[in-house]
């Protein structure tokens, strides 16, 4: 049985279809890229395995039971801003996690507890190379090493699941393939089950195991609401020829424009 | 070089920001000067010999009937109710702002309540003070109490509902329960604001407060000048009214500093 398993499903607001007939069914351990137009239902699919959506109709499985319906410790998320505590330095964030699992009332931790989970912390802050600036308050980073920070924070919980909303999208292109590589390398130390939602169709076509194109495959231009996204492809990455590749791209960039047309 | 582009330097920037000030004194010295010169035992607009002569008498000198150093006792006095009231007035903020802004429940529950009430007129509040709680100290801590927690407990919802979803979320996400996001991400982050509120709230309870001494009272700033009203005594007023804004803006100053020491993330832009 697979880990994750999606079966016909549609998420509507309203009369307004976001999703349609969506299937798929996704191993433990494999690093999934979303690609897509704006609007084309990324990053509610993403909400949905995260439990901040519900769906309308189908099935969402997690090994072969329904998705939890609100978010838990299984299931980290990095968004592409507003992902750690402002008021915590950037070694209480990765603490926070632990903390919260092992005092439930205090929601801290002291003396030896403390001592034992800052071992963890700081080898999970060695890892994303912030180890230097474990005393400094997040406002004092820059984008890049904030979102190493977010990233930290989440892997430190050990998900079985990690969802990344968009997480590079305001960095720049040098920093974006340094993350890349960070990323890469805690997904193959830790084999968690990534979905990665991107706006940039290089990263989706280079990043990980399987690309997921999210896109309409019926278009009413009067009327855009009344037919929901799919995923129209879904191909394991690094054999993507150049032809497909432009397929996709044109693909995509023509339902980004009829949409925001 | 067009005038919204034209910034002043750092000496005359303190230069203009004391040119009124000194306005007003030199305007109300020459205008003292004058009306003195035709009355030497005028009232209405005391010297500053008049002015120090009453100081020294209500603030250095025992009072003869009493005994007391009445300026001292009046000051005391006032700033106990005005420290209870705006303390027991933050402390409802942050329980009930809390509650309103991180439960849905509760806010269901409550937030039509707040809101009412902090359109409720509080001086319209205060003869039914004095009836239920009596003359005494009570009813005018009561009185800035009901005067400032409502609108502090809207804001304090306010401030939490404006802290990011995204924050929300990925706290569930490292396993919070509701109270463990209260106490590890709301709380933290709403005490600094808090503190803010209470700033901005000061102005109004100062007016209750002052507004409940001169009604029924037997010491305060309030009483005092009020009191003295009764024989013009503007050489003690002036000197009152100017001590109550000396003391309103240490207090105003004090919470500022605390809140740059306490919280430095949060007004470096961390938040």
């Amino acid at each position: 049985m697979s880990f994750i398993t999606v079966k016909n499903l549609w998420k509507e607001y309203g009369d307004h279809v976001v999703l349609e007939n969506l299937s798929l069914s996704v191993n433990q351990g494999e690093f999934c890229t979303l690609v897509g137009a704006s609007g084309c239902g990324k990053s509610t699919f993403l909400k949905m395995l995260l439990g901040q959506e519900t769906l309308t109709r189908g099935e969402l499985l997690l090994e072969g039971n329904a998705f939890p319906e609100e978010p838990d410790r299984n299931r980290g998320i990095v968004f592409q801003r507003y992902s750690v505590f402002p008021h915590l330095t950037v070694r209480q964030n990765v603490l926070l996690g632990l903390e919260l699992e092992q005092s439930p009332l205090a929601g801290k931790l002291f003396a030896s507890a403390r001592r034992e989970a800052l071992k963890d912390v700081d080898a999970m802050l060695d890892a994303v190379g912030l180890a230097h600036a474990a005393h400094k308050w997040p406002h004092e980073l820059s984008g890049g090493m904030q979102q190493r920070l977010a990233i930290a924070q989440s892997f430190v919980m050990k998900p079985r699941i990690l969802l990344l909303d968009e997480p590079f999208g305001a960095l720049d292109p040098g920093i974006r393939s340094d993350m890349h590589e960070l990323i890469l390398k805690l997904w193959r130390d830790t084999g968690t089950t990534i979905f990665m939602v991107t706006h940039d169709l290089h990263e989706g076509f280079h990043l990980g195991t399987r690309l997921l194109v999210f896109d309409k495959t019926r278009n009413d231009p009067q009327q855009p609401e009344v037919y929901g996204a799919t995923i129209t492809y879904d191909l394991p990455i690094g054999q993507t020829d150049q032809q497909t590749y432009e397929t996709i791209e044109t693909s995509v960039s023509k339902t980004a424009r009829s949409l925001s047309g | 070089m067009r005038l919204i582009n034209r910034h002043p330097g750092r000496v005359s920037a303190t230069l203009l920001g004391l040119l009124p000030f000194l306005l007003i004194m030199l305007i109300y010295s020459l205008a003292s000067q004058e009306r003195l010169a035709e009355n030497p035992n005028d009232k209405l607009l005391p010297g500053l010999e008049q002015m120090t002569a009453a100081i020294d008498r209500m603030a250095f000198q025992e009072d003869r009937r009493s005994g007391d150093y009445l300026m001292w006792q009046d000051t005391t006095a006032s700033l106990q109710r005005l420290g209870m009231g705006i303390g027991i007035a933050a402390a409802l903020a942050l329980v009930v702002g809390v509650l309103n802004g991180v439960l849905p429940l509760i806010r269901a529950n409550l937030a039509p309540l707040v809101s009412t009430l902090s359109m409720v007129p509080p001086l319209a509040l205060l003869p039914i003070l004095f009836i239920v709680f009596g003359l005494g100290e009570l009813s005018k801590v009561m009185l800035i109490v009901i005067g400032t927690a409502p609108i502090m407990m809207r804001d304090v919802a306010q401030r939490v509902r404006e802290l990011p979803g995204e924050q929300l979320i990925k706290i569930q996400t490292l396993g919070a329960n509701s109270w463990q996001v209260i106490v590890r991400m709301v709380l933290p982050q709403i005490i600094p604001r808090l503190i803010d509120s209470v700033r901005l709230s000061l102005g109004p309870a100062w007016l209750f407060l002052i507004a409940a001494e001169a009604i029924a009272s037997t010491e305060g700033l309030g009483y005092r000048i009020f009191l003295v009203r009764r024989y013009l005594a503007m050489d003690v007023i002036l000197p009152y009214v100017i001590w109550i804004t000396i003391l309103a803006i240490v207090i105003d100053q004090c919470l500022r500093l605390a809140n740059r020491r306490l919280f430095p993330w949060y007004n470096a832009g961390g938040h």
